[in-house]
């Protein structure tokens, strides 16, 4: 009993930690209909930022902020290659992450960096008798904050634009949208996310490393996918849900697969063929048309 | 009355010194007068659509100058035109967002060619107003506001595209064949919307369309296109006078259409 609230509690706190890289996510391939694979960088950016910042001295939420900003200009990067220089979307992402790569390690000065013994955002709340219930709630005000704000965001003038240049790209430039810039906002918005992200991770964890980002492009299609197959997400409130509960449930999934005896260097070969299976097997379903359809794949 | 539309001398031409090069629009020059209404036929590959798309924006001309309500806008990208013009596809799919909903897109429309900011997408107030004009189109589409599009039937689509289209009262409306892919009772449904539209709100309109007996029922001036060229421009009192006889005779004779648009049978008779 204790092994299965122990997974309990493991699971909802990687879940919640990794959630906003799903929700993220969610911006980028759902919303924008852009495959960005510039993410599995710009989480790296966001903890080697946040962990430099703190190693310099600075206050952890100085860290943070500077975190995001930059996984914002990341995102915007990605965007300006695609729209202004008419660099396929996959590749522009690529592009950005491969270049994150050298600036993440001329941000760290190495490939890892230890913040074991510095004070973190984590350190207040790691003090206290009821550590892991503080830092549940501590993620979840974070994760469900910037839910409730991509929300209202979406449903704005902008938000509606930016919607509907995932959906009808033709149609609301007729409208006078100039959709190049909403794409890169979007794509800016996203990666302050996963950057975000990043910066906690690192933070709850205890160090920054430079391979800290390998795989998360998938780990957060699995955890959107997940969710939203189990919610049957339509709205976009739901969708920015479903990543939520998705996160939580892929997290859960592993740490019982790990629990169970999964090699923990066999995890990214497993997150790769559940994504596969949940994008291929309706394809191969007869008489079923209807493909999952998980816009910007 | 001040002229709305001044096309003067457009030519584009496609693939340019490849072996597929060809002359889409081949110096057409044109003058529309604030108000008027229209219509312009030919057969497939006469430069209708491509017509439409240089006045939009889609692609620039390659000669000539465009000119709308004085400005000249020969050189303004697309999303810059959009505050004079609204558009409407054959396809239905092409004018929504099917993902979002009918007051969603309706809101998107409304502020076609402005810009837009971190106000809330659909207010109570613009709620209230949308019902009321929903409920003219008779298709119960007020009561409905929170579906999705992609709930919508084509025909229902098309009208929502319509009213999308003529909310910010345009100053050009285009049209491109935008009931081609209805059943044809919802086509003749569309295509009255359309003129009643047109004539309450006096929108300057360019109906592009392949059915003749349409071009001559609606607008009060008749177009044909052949090969990027202006055939024949018949203005209202002739046009009135107008049958589908005489039109086939008239232009039959020099074999500028094809049999599928002569053979065209009135609307709503198919």
């Amino acid at each position: 009993m204790d092994i299965l609230v122990g997974i309990f509690q493991i699971s909802l706190e990687q879940g919640l930690a990794y959630a906003l890289v799903a929700l993220g996510i969610v911006v980028s391939f759902r919303i924008l209909a852009f495959p960005d694979l510039t993410v599995d960088g710009s989480f790296v950016l966001g903890g080697a930022v946040v962990a430099r910042m703190i190693v310099l001295g600075y206050h952890p939420l100085v860290g943070v902020l500077l975190s995001v900003l930059l996984g914002f200009t990341a995102g915007c990067a990605t965007g300006l290659l695609n729209t202004r220089l008419k660099i396929n979307s996959l590749l522009a992402g690529i592009l950005i992450m491969t270049i994150l790569y050298s600036v993440n390690l001329r941000v760290m000065g190495r490939s890892n960096t230890p913040l074991l013994n510095y004070t973190t955002l984590f350190t207040p709340l790691e003090q206290t008798e009821m550590r892991w219930l503080f830092v549940v709630l501590f993620f979840a005000v974070i994760v469900f904050g910037s839910k409730f704000l991509t929300d209202l965001f979406l449903h704005t003038q902008v938000g509606l634009a930016m919607r509907a240049t995932g959906d009808n790209e033709q149609m609301i430039r007729t409208l006078g949208v100039n959709t190049d810039r909403i794409t890169i906002l979007g794509l800016g918005i996203s990666n302050g996310f996963v950057a975000l992200s990043g910066a906690l991770v690192a933070q709850h964890q205890g160090f920054a490393d430079i391979g800290m980002g390998i795989g998360m492009i998938v780990a957060g299609l699995a955890a959107i996918i997940i969710g939203e197959t189990l919610l049957r997400a339509k709205t976009v409130t739901m969708n920015t849900f479903a990543a939520i509960v998705g996160s939580f449930i892929y997290r859960l999934t592993i740490t019982i697969g790990l629990w169970l005896g999964l090699a923990p260097t066999d995890l990214k070969m497993a997150t790769g063929a559940m994504v596969i299976l949940a994008l291929g097997f309706p394809a191969l379903k007869k008489g079923k048309e209807e493909r999952f359809h998980l816009r910007g794949v | 009355m001040d002229l709305m539309l001044v096309l003067q001398n457009l030519r584009k031409i496609f693939h340019r010194n490849t072996i597929d090069e060809k002359v889409a629009i081949n110096g057409v020059g044109l003058e529309v007068k604030e108000g008027e209404f229209v219509t312009v036929i030919g057969s497939n590959g006469a430069g209708k659509t491509s017509l439409l798309n240089l006045i939009a924006g889609t692609y620039l001309p390659d000669e000539g100058k465009i000119f709308i309500h004085g400005r000249d806008v020969t050189n303004l990208p697309e999303y810059r035109r959009a505050g004079y013009l609204g558009r409407i596809f054959q396809n239905p799919l092409m004018g929504t967002a099917s993902s979002m909903t009918i007051e969603e897109n309706l809101s998107m429309a409304e502020l076609r060619g402005r810009s837009r900011g971190l106000a809330w997408g659909v207010t109570r107030k613009q709620r209230v107003r949308y019902q009321e004009l929903l409920k003219p189109l008779d298709l119960g589409l007020e009561n409905r506001l929170r579906d999705r599009v992609s709930l919508l039937s084509g025909g229902q689509r098309q009208c929502l595209t319509l009213l999308m289209a003529t909310l910010s009262l345009p100053r050009l409306l285009l049209l491109d064949e935008h009931t081609a892919a209805l059943d044809p009772k919802t086509a003749e449904k569309v295509i009255h919307l359309t003129d009643r539209i047109v004539r309450e709100n006096h929108l300057t309109t360019i109906m592009v369309t392949h059915n003749m007996v349409q071009a001559i029922q609606f607008g009060d001036r008749m177009i044909m296109l052949h090969e990027g060229k202006i055939q024949f421009d018949i203005h209202a009192e002739e046009k009135k006078n107008l049958t589908v006889e005489e039109v086939v005779k008239r232009f039959g004779e020099k074999m500028l259409l094809e049999d599928e648009t002569l053979l065209c049978k009135p609307v709503g008779t198919r």
